[in-house]
């Protein structure tokens, strides 16, 4: 991009961009605030307590980023990114978010976490449990399975040779569109992986998490992923579950 | 930038090696690095570190008990911790075992604390990984009165509550360097400057300038709350050969397997030798012939501010001897190389720049040099 481009085309583009919410200021919150914020949209940003406890953090690490409290990101965000510990998603305000696109970016990571079976489940995908948590909302996976330095050095203009791939996974058209739309303007190539249930393609086990793939790399990924140990381990887990409810 | 002097630390977390087709027993890996860090002292490294696991393959388990042995083998290396796990330690008991090991070393003992990124600990002393963020910040707090105050008086949900406690043997006045270890969260740089801490960035994967902004956020907040600059060190993990390509076969051999092993436990999948190459050139790695990694580190004193440097030599079924290589060569020729390049530098800095010397440059990071960092006394 040269740099003598007329700074009224960015202005006149502002109106159009959603305003973005991120819930979780901890290494992937500051790192997906940046990459936002330098796409040019507007960002608020929350950590599990008052903003003042997260202002300096936000001030060096994500500066232009809005600190807020969590309920107020919720509110007044068009586009909401979960990226607290998946342990802690009972404390998102729910209700805030009814009607809105929530891009899921969490894992289940036991050493932050603690041993959780019900966040480890090879039957459901974690993003279907935050649906079902969420169910007034349109839940979308995304920025989940490239670890937070890659998607802190990663970034790439549309069209850079070799550019790096964020699979996004979910049921809903539109809010694939527009997650799409963000991962492209962050500077990854978006790749469609499957539905909210596919979406145990992208989490902890499977060969897309910690995975830093061009967009081809992701779609061989999950081409393959029926057949690795793990696919083979939620299918099993799969049938039986629905052998079990058929009787 | 007037970068100053540097420290050199070597951080083992006693990590069972090989010799020749026989992997070591636990008991012989405990008393080699009794010896490594004898060979550590004798090349003139500053600090001889271990660090605290629990798991098959590791022998630190115990770290006060192995520092001692240590400090009875050793005259002027200090010794420490390049993560003691305080969530899941007492910190009175703590407190006993580093007053002993700093009386018995005459003045040796230090240590980094931190949260520990593997957590074998919490269910064997029983403990929930849940409570890490209470359980690190309550115990910090008492740790941190116990070196600062004569006479504690504490309570809180970990422990019990103490009433104008004091402990023996006394530590200093103001306690021992007590560094915090952090893994890249912001909350954690926040914490350490609260408590006016150094800043241990313990850096194992990725491009080291990732953690520029941690820096800047640590020394704005040791600002916002009013106290002085400290030092920033790294901990890095390497090998170091007498050219590059010996230096990667060797670190690759044993190194593939673990990272393998630790992506079956956390669920990703290990790296290509692709990426490791890439760990190699721009990455976390300090692997390599002694100018390479020297190189290296000059860059991070540039990158990251850095007045400390260690290096954690061991990783599991790495040759005994490639163990000694590296301690050898760390020693006379990467510390010395280093020094004289920084040394250049700062040369070439004054020749170019009459106010380099100037007092009003004293908000460069304080400079390590060989005196010991005067934590707490000044703050407490």
């Amino acid at each position: 991009m040269p740099d003598t481009q007329p700074t009224a085309l960015v202005d006149a583009a502002q109106p159009t961009l959603p305003t973005i919410g991120i819930l979780g200021a901890g290494k992937v919150g500051t790192v997906l605030s940046r990459l936002l914020l330098a796409a040019g949209y507007r960002v608020l940003i929350a950590g599990s307590g008052s903003p003042a406890k997260i202002s300096l953090i936000i001030d060096v690490l994500a500066p232009g980023a809005v600190a807020m409290t969590a309920s107020e990101v919720a509110r007044d965000s068009d586009i909401v990114i979960l990226a607290l510990p998946l342990g802690k998603y009972r404390s998102i305000p729910a209700d805030l978010l009814e009607g809105k696109l929530v891009i899921d970016a969490m894992n289940y990571w036991w050493e932050v976490d603690g041993i959780r079976d019900d966040l480890n489940d090879p039957r459901l995908s974690t993003s279907e449990l935050i649906q079902s948590f969420l169910p007034a909302s349109r839940v979308v996976k995304a920025y989940n399975h490239m670890g937070y330095h890659d998607l802190d050095e990663g970034p790439a203009p549309l069209g850079t040779p070799d550019r790096k791939a964020i699979g996004i996974a979910g049921g809903d058209e539109l809010a694939l569109a527009d997650v799409a739309a963000l991962v492209n303007a962050s500077g990854f190539d978006p790749v469609l992986v499957g539905t909210l249930r596919d979406s145990i393609n992208l989490q902890p086990g499977s060969e897309l998490f910690g995975a830093n793939f061009t967009a081809s790399g992701v779609q061989d990924a999950v081409a393959r992923f029926p057949s690795t140990e793990r696919g083979l381990e939620v299918a099993a887990a799969r049938a039986g579950d629905e052998l079990l409810s058929a009787t | 930038m007037t970068t100053g002097s540097i420290e050199f630390g070597l951080n083992s977390f006693g990590d069972v090696p090989t010799d020749g087709d026989r992997t070591l027993s636990d008991a012989e890996t405990v008393r080699l690095l009794v010896q490594e860090a004898k060979h550590a002292e004798k090349v003139g490294l500053d600090v001889f570190s271990i660090g605290e696991h629990y798991r098959e393959g590791y022998v630190d388990s115990a770290g006060p008990v192995l520092l001692a042995g240590i400090a009875t083998a050793t005259e002027s290396i200090r010794l420490g911790t390049s993560v003691t796990v305080l969530s899941t330690n007492d910190p009175v008991r703590l407190y006993n075992e580093f007053s002993t090991l700093d009386a018995l070393s005459n003045g040796r003992a230090q240590l980094v604390l931190g949260r520990a990124s593997q957590t074998q600990s919490f269910p064997l002393f029983g403990y929930n990984l849940e409570d890490y963020e209470t359980l690190f910040e309550e115990k910090l707090e008492l740790f941190m009165k116990l070196q600062r105050e004569e006479s504690v008086t504490w309570s809180g949900t970990v422990r019990a509550p103490l009433t104008n406690q004091t402990l023996h043997p006394t530590m200093r006045p103001g306690g021992i360097p007590t560094w915090i270890g952090v893994g890249g969260s912001p909350n954690s740089v926040i914490r350490a400057a609260r408590y006016g801490l150094p800043l241990m960035l313990a850096i194992i994967g990725g491009e080291p300038h990732r953690f520029a902004g941690h820096v800047d956020l640590y020394f704005r907040a040791l600002e916002q709350f009013g106290l002085p600059r400290q030092p920033v060190g790294q901990h890095a993990l390497g090998l170091i050969a007498d050219t590059d390509d010996e230096a990667a076969e060797t670190w690759w051999q044993a190194w593939q397997p673990l990272v393998t092993q630790m992506g079956r436990e956390r669920g990703f999948y290990p790296p290509t030798r692709e990426r490791y190459d890439l760990e190699l050139a721009t990455g976390a790695l300090f692997v390599g012939s002694p100018e390479t990694v020297a190189q290296k580190i000059v860059r991070m004193t540039d990158e990251l501010q850095i007045s400390r440097f260690d290096l954690k030599y061991d990783i599991g079924g790495l040759p005994v001897d490639a163990r000694a290589r590296t301690i050898e060569l760390f020693g006379t020729k990467v510390a010395p190389r280093v020094r004289e390049l920084l040394a250049e530098r700062e040369a070439a800095a004054d020749a170019s720049d009459p106010g380099a010397s100037d007092p009003d440059a004293s908000d460069a990071p304080q400079p390590g040099g060989h005196d010991l960092y005067p934590i707490g006394s000044t703050h407490a």
